[in-house]
């Protein structure tokens, strides 16, 4: 088992590695050196310019600039943001929580939602109820959110008023950030008006950005029930004389369900990937937003930070999914 | 297929089978399993449809979608008050037509599609061919650069390389090629990895064919299906990615009549004139979901496993 876990962990540093590099490439991709880009229009001298160069290091040779980055990276030293000059890892930081508390309950509505959608779809096969679901799936599969975001905005918030166009929260209330999840921290300061508002502002963004994810959960369920209610056991636990529900929900479910974790696992990459787009339509102070704004404000170290900052959330989860996923399935410890 | 049980089969074969006719051609059996499938069905008339459109803009076009006609700004479709006849899904801000931009807007996502898909499986193929022909160090390489493209989400990667290149319609175009690379490559290389140590390829390698004529001529045509229903799904990525990009102001700059980049530049009038927002969402997802259709009607029609 320790063997299994180091294995996949070791396998994860090269990948780590590799996107560090690229995103230590990336700012000298970028048109221009980071001095000038700081500098802008205006020129500065040129003694200046070799006495900042030699400062920053930029004088020195490429691999030990790497070096130099990789070293300030474990450290938790991103850089500085051109526009606000403070620290990357710090706005990055303060910005996270948005984003993960808009992306966990985008997660638990697609699962809340498609988890039995899925189901019953396998269970009643070929059904009117089985085509509708596909449908509806594959639709909100090939949605462009972007749109979808303003569709509702137009229908619930414009016409109906129902919820609110932007933000998290209300600007009559102020909650001190305990946590930086809206929820929790209205809950912990006991603002249940608060609270309300905050659940009102998630509604919207939530569904936005649970459409892709509900569509995934909803199919795979789908094809993993189907799979499994083939098997022979399905067939001796009906032969024994067990209900239908108790064969479906304890027999056949558990073992659809290894399958359909993966799937959520993975996808945290298209919930981060999507809260570009969907904290920018409803103005959420994420770090979505935040990527958009450095990339307009030429923002590049900003910009660094995040992308590198991003990805090591995905791999982690991704690699937290498969050592899971190993743990739960025998077979696939053994094999590799 | 079914299985056949022990129980049912006689012991014996009859002593003298009839003669068997002639198995249909592959493609005639494909397209029996492929016609059945209602939804692919649909999905290929819709992107037939909207290709015919994209190929002969000009001519189907109302109007030029450049034009701004001054004395009709913001008009409604012609079934809401105030439509008229000549713009039959309405006119955006500055007076130009609707329906005549939707039309050469098709022809952009049908070419950014074509493009998309010919890079992306261009390079994944031939990365994925090597890494799975040669194995060792070279696909370790190979398979390890993939994972790095893979960590990153791909709308993010796709912003950052436009971000780097600079917004365009082109360079968003690289941006998404280059995204979609790794699964193409990791699809192509499963394949090849499954055929290499075949019989035939063996023979073929015993008779003294080198490794590119292996590779090309022999094991390629045997991995082909799953990268055709890749390709189709691909369409709709590169559509969908490439809206992002324009919606957010990465991707093609106005006036292109593209679809992303049409919604962003009218979203001041979302309230006031809901109709230049839906007509380009519509015809993203209406596009969108007839490659979806299609590629998920041509996966069924391709497996063999889920073959009746």
């Amino acid at each position: 088992m320790l063997r299994f876990i180091l294995t996949r962990v070791s396998l994860v540093i090269p990948t780590f590695l590799g996107v560090t590099f690229l995103t230590f490439l990336l700012i000298r991709l970028v048109p221009g050196d980071p001095i000038e880009v700081r500098v802008g229009e205006r020129g500065i001298p040129p003694e200046r310019l070799l006495e900042l160069r030699h400062e920053l290091g930029l004088d020195r040779p490429l691999w030990h600039q790497f070096l130099d980055y990789i070293g300030g990276v474990l450290q938790g030293d991103l850089g500085v943001s051109l526009v606000t000059r403070n620290s990357v890892f710090s706005e990055f930081v303060t910005l996270f929580p948005a984003t993960l508390e808009l992306a966990a309950l985008a997660m638990l509505f697609a699962t809340v939602v498609g988890l039995p959608a899925g189901i019953v779809a396998a269970v009643r096969r070929g059904s009117i109820f089985d085509h509708g679901v596909m449908g509806i799936s594959l639709t909100g599969y090939s949605m462009p959110i972007f749109w979808w975001g303003l569709l509702l905005i137009l229908f619930f918030s414009v016409g109906l008023g129902w919820t609110p166009v932007s933000g998290r929260l209300d600007l009559l209330y102020y909650v001190e950030p305990v946590t930086g999840f809206m929820l929790i921290d209205t809950l912990m300061a006991g603002e249940y008006g608060a609270f309300w508002s905050a659940l009102h502002h998630l509604i919207l963004p939530m569904i936005v950005l649970g459409t892709v994810p509900l569509a995934v959960v909803a199919r795979m369920t789908r094809s993993a029930m189907l799979e499994v209610l083939g098997e022979d056991y399905i067939r001796t636990a009906k032969a024994k004389g067990l209900a239908g529900k108790r064969v479906i929900g304890l027999h056949a479910l558990r073992n659809a369900l290894i399958p359909v974790v993966t799937v959520i696992g993975l996808q945290v990459g298209t919930l981060l990937g999507g809260a570009i787009l969907t904290e920018t339509i409803f103005s959420w102070p994420g770090v979505g937003k935040w990527l958009i704004e450095s990339i307009n404000r030429r923002d590049y170290p900003a910009l660094q930070g995040g992308v590198l900052l991003i990805a090591t959330t995905v791999m982690t989860v991704n690699l937290l999914v498969d050592v899971l996923y190993g743990v739960l399935n025998p077979r696939i410890r053994h094999s590799r | 297929m079914t299985t056949p049980t022990t129980t049912g089969v006689p012991e014996t074969l009859p002593a003298a089978s009839p003669p068997v006719s002639q198995p249909p051609h592959p493609l005639v059996e494909f397209w029996y399993h492929f016609r059945q499938n209602k939804g692919a069905m649909a999905g290929l008339a819709v992107i037939l449809l909207i290709a015919v459109v994209a190929l002969f803009a000009e001519l189907v076009a109302p109007h030029d979608p450049n034009i701004q006609y001054r004395d009709a700004i913001l008009v409604p479709p012609v079934w809401q008050e105030g439509g008229r006849w000549a713009f039959l899904l309405g006119t955006d801000d500055i007076g130009r037509d609707m329906l005549s931009r939707l039309i050469f807007g098709a022809r952009l996502s049908m070419m950014i599609g074509l493009i998309v898909v010919t890079l992306s499986l261009a390079v994944g193929l031939a990365l994925g061919m090597i890494a799975g022909f040669f194995g060792g160090v070279t696909d370790a390489l190979v398979m390890r650069l993939m994972d790095i493209l893979l960590s990153l989400p791909s709308l993010l990667l796709a912003v950052v390389v436009a971000a780097i290149l600079g917004p365009g319609l082109v360079n968003a175009m690289l941006a998404v090629s280059i995204v979609v690379i790794p699964h193409y490559a990791r699809l192509t290389r499963a394949a090849v990895m499954a055929e290499t140590n075949k019989d035939y390829v063996v023979a073929s390698r015993v008779a003294g064919a080198g490794p590119l004529r292996l590779m090309l001529v022999v094991i390629l045509p045997n991995c082909v299906a799953p990268l055709i229903v890749q390709a189709t799904l691909g369409f709709s990525t590169a559509i969908l990615d490439a809206a992002a990009l324009g919606f957010l102001g990465l991707g093609a700059q106005p006036p292109t009549p593209e679809w992303g980049t049409m919604l962003a530049s009218s979203l001041q009038f979302l309230q006031r004139a809901p109709w230049v927002v839906t007509w380009p969402g519509v015809a993203i997802l209406v596009t969108v979901l007839a490659f979806n259709l299609l590629g998920d009607g041509l996966r069924d029609a391709l497996d063999p496993k889920l073959k009746r």
